[in-house]
């Protein structure tokens, strides 16, 4: 499903003392089955567009082609759940947002909300959780038992439960240990793959924006600052300082490497795997 | 949704007011609450009316914005005023409806309470408004502080409440975040019927209370590693300091008790 954003601007507390500017001129697009990358400072707007993905907030200004539906300012609009179902957010932290008795009542609700039979939603449950990698075991316990990792995980899976066309992810990896976010973000990326579903990836992680996305879309002070596929962002690194930002680790040690070795290498590497082929490829041409 | 109570916000501007000190302001709105009943006739509550229009320019605050926080009260204020109109029996008809009879003195009379009511209401929100809600209780605790003797633990009661404030707007933005989460799940809040809206409320109670309780639970934690033990010997970062126009504010009031106590019928 493709997402549109045209010119879209929006205030917090509109008409109020309290007024102030949270995003405005943004325009990107998302297209269907593409991995995109939100990159910003804080503050930079990028949960302000990431609410507006499934019409939590309206834009004051300009407008919003989210599949067929077009959400524009100033029009009073009904019947948002079925852009809600096809576009699931999974929210920083979303762990807080777990409340039922069980782990698999609490992953139905989201499908029994978009009008689900209860044994269908079940039969979502059981898949998504293993989707998210936790044993059927978790069904029955209570979400406030688990392990903070495993409770992200169920947060997830009660996202995915809702078969969303587009999954929007708020930082899906703060306060994971390493392995847990490696995982996590691997599960997003298999799933884009393998069911073709469109993710927007908010993150402060350029190593993993480089990783995964398609595209990112860099917003400095309410605007979109920068666009590109991340080989060509990554490239220019001053203009990324001058926001506040830096390009991944890995280009960082290329950028050492090729200055050791006195040229570039043929093209610029985005994780180490691809730094790492790409320095033992030189040295089988040297010997 | 939550961005329209202005109920305990406090609105960081500068002013005579901002700076007053808010033992003064404290004293100021009870000593206010008394005078108002003071006032009887035209005369009077039009003395009333010209003085709160002048503390509140005085306060830099727009009247308009005080008139959207009166928005949650304005019924109870419409309520006192037509069971006056209805039911005080003064002065001559003015209106036959039915078995009701409208009499002059009761519209008078209603007129009055009603401004009465609205004084009160924008005097008594120009203190939040005004005044940070630390320093509303770092006024309260020190104008309470000679209770202290007789073993009333002022300082906790003054912590208590100031935690309290400090923690309204963050658990608002929680709610407001735990909604939208809710909703992206196709949670509904905003329609169907009262039992179904009354059950669409638990998904957001329950998360909320959680985290309620594990904040309050880390901020001991935290107040203990900073070595907090209570109000004994304990020193305060900002220190209240009462100037000349404290005392002037106090002495309009005075001022103003008296100009009433003469004009009155």
């Amino acid at each position: 499903m493709d997402i549109k954003f045209q010119e879209v601007e929006y205030r917090y507390a509109a008409g109020t003392p309290f007024e102030r500017l949270a995003i405005t001129d943004v325009t990107f697009h998302v297209p269907s089955g593409e991995y995109v990358a939100l990159i910003g400072h804080t503050g930079s707007g990028k949960s302000t567009v990431l609410q507006h993905l499934n019409v939590l907030l309206k834009p004051l200004q300009g407008e919003i082609e989210i599949g067929s539906r077009t959400i524009a300012a100033g029009r009073k609009e009904k019947n948002l759940k079925e852009i809600r179902r096809r576009v699931g957010i999974v929210f920083q932290f979303p762990e807080h947002q777990l409340f039922e008795e069980t782990v698999e009542k609490d992953i139905c609700f989201g499908p029994m909300n978009f009008g689900m039979s209860e044994e269908e939603a079940r039969q979502r449950a059981r898949e998504a959780v293993r989707l998210v990698g936790l044993p059927p075991s978790v069904l029955e316990r209570s979400p406030f038992d688990l392990s903070g990792g495993q409770m992200r995980r169920v947060a997830i899976a009660g996202v995915l439960a809702m078969k969303p066309d587009v999954l929007v992810l708020d930082e899906p990896t703060a306060g994971l240990d390493p392995r847990g976010r490696r995982e996590v973000m691997e599960l997003f990326a298999s799933l884009k793959k393998e069911n073709g579903l469109t993710c927007v990836l908010v993150t402060h992680s350029m190593e993993d924006a480089a990783r995964y996305a398609d595209r990112i879309v860099v917003m400095h002070k309410g605007r979109v600052a920068k666009r590109g596929t991340p080989r060509d962002l990554f490239h220019d690194r001053a203009s990324l300082t001058a926001l506040g930002l830096d390009v991944p680790e890995t280009v960082r040690m290329q950028r050492l490497f090729e200055e050791k070795l006195g040229q570039p290498l043929r093209q610029l590497c985005l994780t180490p795997e691809e730094l790492a082929q790409e320095i033992a490829r030189l040295q089988g041409e040297r010997s | 949704m939550m961005e329209k109570i202005i109920l305990g916000r406090y609105l960081p501007l500068n002013s005579v007011v901002h700076r007053m000190d808010p033992r003064a302001k404290l004293l100021f709105i009870f000593g206010f609450v008394f005078v108002v009943f003071l006032a009887n006739n035209v005369l009077t509550y039009a003395l009333l009316g010209v003085f709160t229009l002048f503390v509140i320019v005085l306060s830099n605050i727009k009247i308009q914005f005080l008139m959207t926080g009166l928005k949650p009260v304005i019924w109870l204020i419409l309520f006192t005023f037509l069971l006056h109109v209805f039911f005080t029996k003064e002065g001559e008809v003015l209106a036959q409806l039915g078995f009701l009879s409208i009499y002059k003195g009761g519209v008078i009379k209603g007129a009055f309470i009603s401004l009465r009511f609205l004084l009160l209401i924008f005097v008594t929100s120009l203190l939040t408004l005004t005044t940070p809600p630390i320093s509303v209780t770092d006024g309260i605790e020190s104008l309470f502080g000679p209770l202290k003797r007789v073993k009333v633990p002022v300082h906790e009661l003054a912590l208590m409440m100031s935690i309290s404030l400090r923690f309204i707007p963050t658990l608002l933005d929680e709610t407001d975040k735990i909604m939208k989460a809710q909703m992206a799940r196709g949670a509904d809040f905003t329609s169907g019927s009262l039992t179904s809206r009354i059950k669409a409320v638990i998904p957001l109670l329950i998360p909320l209370f959680v985290s309620a309780f594990k904040r309050a639970e880390e901020l001991a934690v935290a107040m203990e590693a900073r070595g907090y033990r209570g109000g004994e010997g304990r020193t305060k970062y900002r220190v209240l300091a009462w100037h000349g126009r404290d005392t002037a504010a106090l002495l309009v009031l005075v001022a103003l008790a008296a100009a009433l106590f003469g004009l009155r019928s």
